[in-house]
């Protein structure tokens, strides 16, 4: 059998053990939990407040821009497993096995889009029950929703790893996060961006949490609703350009700078992380 | 024992900034040898070793790891070698059986004939005494269980060349002892060249066929248990019982001392003990050695 291929085989099992871990371990299974519920709650209480004079409610609007977000989120979830991993010492157990990055990454490739899949189930399930006028179940808004979520994924992925390597510690990711809430603020994921004023608008729309949220709504909300939007369009080509040139972009940098990071692991940047660490603790 | 060299370091050196680690760091390992790296703390055992895993670049020198640069090693060399770090902690969720099929599954593709790889998971969790913890979380196990995982995780790929680093360092004198006989069951066949690093002496002592001895990124010594016994001049001691009085005396001719001994009293000579120079009195007596000298140049 050819290494790489068997590398990736085991990679892809890695993954399916890692993500039943995910689900089966009470710690993970309720930090898995938290924020769909969160979610679900906060969409409950917007299912009746209307959205100025479309006609829509704010609730029903929010929960495809929710998913959308949710798949941009896939990034933060690589960047914190990448650091988790490397503090740990599995990345450098990778490192010792013949190729056994390229299973590693695999595996998290697996682990972080099974999971995001799951997580948007956990979501869309209850809500249909709740959020009114949806459309969901024509096949064209099946394949938006696929072919959102792949190019979502391929372009959150690459910048998540990217962002894993960057920051050293789980401390240090925390210093990504009010930036990416900042950006969720201006991206129209809880309150349609058209409303928003101009260079706000040129803000959200230079990253990729807009255009999932876009492409989302386009997907399940019925026509009608586009009229809230920038330009009155769902501008799928818009979409389809600027995920692709984070896609690219991230495709381009990631392995220049996981390679960069993977060559300085050694047991002792390991055995140092952890002396840091057990001081914080301490 | 074939003559084949597996691990030839000539010159090796290491330098942060302006300090250097490793000073001209020259030794070999012969295929089949358990050869141990001895010395005391921050003595650079462990770069020295993390720069033949192929984990930590040279400053400059020449290393030759199964006849491959580590440095510029591929994923073939990899699957040749096997390494276990001092302090693992990860897949805590994982099992163990689970694991070790896992990363084991990374190595079929480097089978060969001479070399089945990898090691059957279940016939390794036996090996190592850890059939009763095949189906536990890792993050469950005992120190001296997780690092028996970790030393069947360095084998599972059945690596002609092993780097083990400071491989006992929280074991109890029983997981030791066991230990002590899984490594020599892994060198006995003669399939695997082990590297060890460790400052306990008596493991040095029990398992290596021969010790390296470091001090502050130098080698001050190189040879078998017994050479470098012979080199510190001595140290052997004699002790017996005459007319019920007890004598004790160090000489390096232990044997010429004894026959001249029972020349002279004869069947007064009673409780005879001579005991060879100890690891620890020739280290000790290195180690000073080199200090000493050390703080010569420095004057």
């Amino acid at each position: 059998m050819n290494p790489a291929a068997g590398a990736v085989r085991a990679g892809w099992s890695r993954g399916l053990i890692e993500l039943r871990q995910s689900f089966t371990d009470a710690g993970d299974l309720l930090g898995r939990l938290f924020w769909p519920v969160v979610l679900l709650v906060a969409l409950f209480f917007l299912r009746d407040s209307a959205f100025a004079s479309s006609g829509l409610a704010l609730g029903t609007l929010a929960l495809p821009s929710v998913l959308g977000m949710n798949v941009a989120l896939a990034m933060v979830s690589m960047s914190q497993l990448l650091t988790a991993d490397r503090e740990d010492g599995t990345l450098l157990r990778a490192k010792a096995t013949p190729n056994g990055m390229v299973g590693y990454l695999v595996g998290k490739i697996v682990v972080v889009s099974g999971g995001l899949v799951a997580d948007l189930a956990i979501v869309v399930v209850p809500a249909l029950f709740f959020v009114p006028g949806l459309s969901l179940g024509g096949p064209g808004g099946w394949v938006t929703i696929g072919w959102v979520l792949v190019l979502g994924l391929v372009a959150a992925l690459p910048l998540g790893a990217v962002l894993g390597s960057v920051f050293t510690s789980p401390r240090s990711q925390g210093l990504i996060t009010l930036p990416l809430l900042g950006l969720i603020a201006v991206s129209g994921i809880f309150y349609p961006i058209a409303a928003l004023p101009g260079w706000v608008q040129w803000l959200g729309q230079a990253f990729p949490f807009y255009w999932l949220g876009l492409g989302m709504r386009s997907a399940l909300l019925p026509g009608g609703a586009v009229a809230v939007e920038v330009g009155e369009s769902w501008r799928h080509w818009e979409t389809v350009g600027v995920l692709g040139v984070w896609a690219v972009a991230g495709l381009v940098v990631a392995p220049v700078v996981l390679r960069r990071m993977a060559r300085r692991e050694s047991g002792s940047s390991v055995a140092s992380r952890r002396e840091r660490a057990l001081r914080r603790a301490g | 024992m074939s003559q084949e060299v597996v691990l030839d370091v000539g010159d090796l050196r290491m330098r942060y900034g302006t300090s250097d680690i490793l000073h001209d760091v020259t030794f070999q390992a012969r295929h089949g040898e358990v050869v141990a790296l001895l010395g005391p703390n921050g003595a650079g055992k462990t770069t020295t070793i993390e720069i033949l895993e192929g984990f930590r670049m040279r400053s400059a020198g020449r290393v030759s790891v199964l006849g491959v640069d580590p440095a510029r090693a591929d994923e073939r060399w990899r699957a040749r070698v096997g390494v276990v770090l001092q302090s693992w902690r990860d897949h805590g969720k994982w099992r163990v059986r689970e694991l070790l099929a896992h990363l084991g599954s990374f190595y079929a593709a480097y089978s060969t004939e001479r070399i089945r790889r990898p090691w059957d998971a279940d016939e390794l969790v036996a090996a190592v005494g850890l059939t009763g913890q095949a189906g536990q979380k890792i993050r469950m196990l005992s120190g001296g269980q997780r690092r028996r995982l970790d030393v069947a995780i360095g084998i599972v790929g059945r690596p002609e060349l092993l780097f083990l680093d400071e491989p006992t360092a929280a074991f109890d004198p029983q997981a030791r002892h066991e230990f002590h006989e899984l490594v020599r069951g892994l060198a006995g066949d003669g399939a695997t060249t082990v590297l060890l690093t460790t400052h306990d002496l008596d493991e040095a002592e029990k398992l290596a066929d021969r010790i390296v001895v470091m001090d502050r990124g130098r080698i001050i010594a190189d040879g078998s248990v017994r050479e470098l016994a012979r080199r510190i001049a001595g140290e052997d001691e004699v002790r017996w019982m005459r007319d019920g009085r007890a004598f004790t005396c160090s000489t390096a001719e232990s044997t010429a001392f004894v026959r001249g001994l029972f020349a002279e009293y004869g069947e007064a000579i009673a409780e005879l003990e001579v005991r060879r120079a100890s690891l620890e009195q020739t280290y000790l007596a290195l180690v000073r050695q080199a200090e000493s000298v050390d703080e010569g140049v420095g004057r």
